[in-house]
């Protein structure tokens, strides 16, 4: 019994991650098609952001609380000023260019932020363990759980309700969906798509940031950080169905259980497990489990 | 007579170039190449020591300036001209990188290289393109068992006499141990470090093997779901050979979950993080250096000892941790070649003279004598030794209490014979 609580919570709090990192990633590619490698530099961002400035709060000796509000207030800091440099500084530019060209020039600029990291914070790791240290462990399933990686599974269904109340019950998020569905027809209505564009992009900027930004306070922050994200991501959105909210969630859920599920039965099977759901779904569904329907133009 | 005079002049200027010249030829500097990482999550607790314990000893040479018997100038005489190379962005990369620097900028040294995959891919490499290679760390043993490399040299021990060493150190200090599992990043290095440690225990105490072992892939950071199976498995020792910033993250995530309270872990490269963590990091933990290196070391007497950690906190204000040794001994270990070479020749060596006075060298390296025994002379062995974490905290520093070391000949295999069926074989002729 203790085993499959533990499981199940293992499963929820890496499905969880998963979920917050992918989201901005669906986000941007369900609106503006655009598959973006830059991702994982937000996810690094935000993360460097949240850890320098936690460790600045703590040797100015304020209260480790305050590491919370750091880490959001660092992921819409680096969310707003990265994604509104990319935006409006290279991909407006590309907009009517090949997807593969899109790609390539977010991974590109992937290649230069992971430099400028190394610029800015040098090679040394930085640690932000201030947050976590302060919420301590509880005991779950026999055994002690950080309560920190608990609150992940807070902040993802937070994110989740938020983004369904947005889309569905906001006169922005149809607006969104009018642009998702035909981005030429909703043109042609008068709908101002390049603000469209520019608020997508940078939400999910900011997303991806805040990913980062959570998860610095459980591990040692170094050069690198986003490269595995982007792996991990694309396979969560991919399996969900690219563009799909509900498609991340479930995809974030089916990865994180079954990984939990081989690190305690089968660990020996970690290592691809991902991948081996990925493939799975794949051949059953090439388009993924929540693929947005298409509308056939004629 | 004007056809005299240009003859004339070109003479007299021929004649003073010429031995400017010859003293140009003569004084050519010796091409080295560090190669460490100095970028990606290796770069600050491996790669930036590493080429900073190179740097000064480099610097050292250079001048003259290492204690005796290492106080004559250069190498053979000659300055080493270092280039320091990244050896981050994987084994394609760097076997591009090693190619460049051997063809195309005639580097005469190929020095360094923590990771053992990275090692693993270039050893084909450097002896097709017969080049002097020194490797610093990198700590599989298959690259000297597997094959017979004449150009190729490690000039510390192997993991296996990392893991010897640790349960020779588990049956000392904890015999009461039943059951231990293990904690190991999915490639060589983890899944060679693990083998040894088990044959080992398996040889020496009665305990164990968890039939549950963890197996994460390298730099993956979060290890919250691992922490919980090792926190349901009922074994009391873990093992693990993590190391870079994935060490540092499990003992984050480790300490907040209780697990260093809860389990024995044992650690065989943490001695990296002992100064960067300090109070951060647990008391209790057992840790190894890879070796005599770095903090488990620090309070030895001799005189290179005393000038190394002098000459590093010098220059970078804090104390070397292992890699700076390490590096700094692959450095030491291509001068005691180069020296007794063209002592050997009467002049600069050539590098077949090198290799062929580094093949089965011996010689006092800052923190402990250095052996060439293993790999045909190619492979070094050196004493191996563990503590445990204590916070000091009037010294206001982590130290490392009941320290042992293990000789070489106790936790290395002989020359000649494997290190699986070496310890699977009663490690016969160990000397302990």
């Amino acid at each position: 019994m203790d085993t499959a609580l533990t499981i199940l919570l293992d499963g929820l709090v890496f499905s969880s991650y998963l979920f917050i990192v992918s989201l901005g990633l669906t986000i941007i590619f369900g609106v503006m098609k655009i598959l973006n490698v830059t991702h994982g530099s937000f996810y690094a961002w935000g993360a460097y952001a949240a850890a320098f400035f936690i460790g600045l709060a703590a040797n100015a000796g304020w209260p480790d609380w305050v590491g919370f509000l750091i880490i959001f207030a660092s992921a819409i800091l680096v969310g707003v000023v990265l994604g509104l440099i990319l935006e409006r500084g290279i991909l407006q530019f590309m907009y009517h260019r090949d997807e593969v060209l899109i790609v390539l020039a977010t991974f590109g600029t992937f290649l230069v932020l992971e430099d400028v990291i190394l610029l800015v914070f040098g090679v040394d790791p930085y640690f932000a363990f201030q947050p976590m240290q302060l919420l301590g462990a509880v005991e779950l399933g026999g055994i002690a759980r950080d309560a920190y990686g608990l609150t992940l599974i807070g902040l993802a269904v937070t994110l989740a309700l938020g983004c369904w109340l947005a889309l569905k019950r906001t006169r922005w998020g149809k607006l969104l969906s009018a642009v998702i569905f035909d981005r030429e027809l909703s043109m042609s209505m008068g709908l101002n798509v390049t603000r469209v564009y520019i608020v997508t992009f940078v939400l999910g900027a900011i997303l991806g940031a805040l990913g980062g930004a959570y998860i610095a306070p459980t591990v040692s922050v170094a050069p690198g950080f986003g490269v595995d994200v982007i792996v991990l991501s694309f396979a969560v959105v991919v399996i969900g169905g690219m563009g799909s909210v509900p498609g991340a969630m479930i995809g974030a859920l089916a990865v994180g259980i079954v990984r939990a599920l081989a690190v305690h039965k089968f660990p020996q099977f970690e290592l691809f497990v991902i991948y081996a759901v990925m493939a799975t779904v794949l051949v059953f569904r090439p388009e993924g489990l929540f693929a947005p329907v298409k509308a056939r133009k004629i | 007579m004007r056809q005299f005079k240009k003859a004339a002049i070109a003479a007299v200027v021929a004649a003073a170039l010429a031995p400017a010249g010859m003293a140009v030829a003569q004084d050519k500097p010796v091409k080295m190449s560090v190669v460490a990482f100095l970028s990606g999550a290796a770069a600050g607790p491996f790669g930036v020591p590493s080429r900073n314990g190179a740097e000064v000893v480099i610097a050292a040479i250079n001048a003259g300036k290492l204690p005796a018997p290492y106080n004559s100038k250069g190498l053979a005489g000659r300055e080493i001209e270092a280039e320091y190379i990244d050896e981050a962005g994987g084994n394609t990369k760097q076997v591009a990188e090693y190619r460049n620097m051997v063809e195309k900028r005639g580097v005469d040294v190929a020095l360094g290289y923590i990771s053992s995959g990275t090692c693993a891919a270039l050893t084909p490499v450097a002896e097709e393109l017969k080049k002097l290679t020194v490797y610093a760390i990198c700590g599989t043993p298959r690259i000297f068992e597997e094959a017979k490399p004449q150009y190729v040299f490690r000039t510390m021990s192997h993991a296996t006499s990392d893991n010897v060493a640790a349960a020779y150190y588990v049956k000392e200090h904890f015999p009461k141990i039943k059951s231990y599992t293990a904690i190991n990043q999915n490639y060589a290095w983890g899944q060679d470090s693990w083998r040894d440690f088990d044959a080992s225990m398996a040889l020496l105490t009665k305990a164990k093997a968890s039939a549950k072992l963890q197996w994460p892939k390298i730099f993956q950071g979060q290890y919250s779901t691992e922490i919980s199976a090792l926190l349901l498995d009922k074994a009391e020792l873990v093992h693990t050979s993590l190391w870079d910033g994935d060490l540092e993250s499990f003992v984050f995530q480790g300490q907040t979950r209780g697990l260093f309270k809860k389990k024995k872990v044992i650690f065989t490269v943490a001695e990296t993080s002992v100064y960067r963590l300090g109070k951060r990091m647990p008391d209790g933990l057992v840790i190894g250096a890879r070796g005599p290196y770095g903090a488990i070391v620090r309070d030895r007497p001799s005189a290179l000892n005393k000038w190394f950690i002098a000459a590093y906190k010098d220059r970078f204000g804090q104390y070397p941790s292992g890699p700076a040794y390490q590096y700094a001994q692959a450095v030491l270990a291509v001068k005691v070649g180069y020296d007794a070479a063209a002592k050997k020749a009467g002049g600069f060596p050539t590098q077949d003279q090198v290799i062929e006075a580094m093949k089965g060298a011996e010689f006092e390296s800052f923190s402990t004598n250095v052996k060439m025994g293993l790999g045909n002379g190619h492979q070094a062995v050196t004493e191996n030794g563990y503590g445990i974490t204590k916070w000091d905290a009037k010294a206001g520093e982590l130290k490392l209490e009941k320290v042992k070391f293990y000789p070489a000949e106790c936790v290395n295999p002989p020359e000649g014979v494997e290190s699986v069926e070496w310890i699977k074989g009663g490690m016969k002729g160990a000397k302990c």
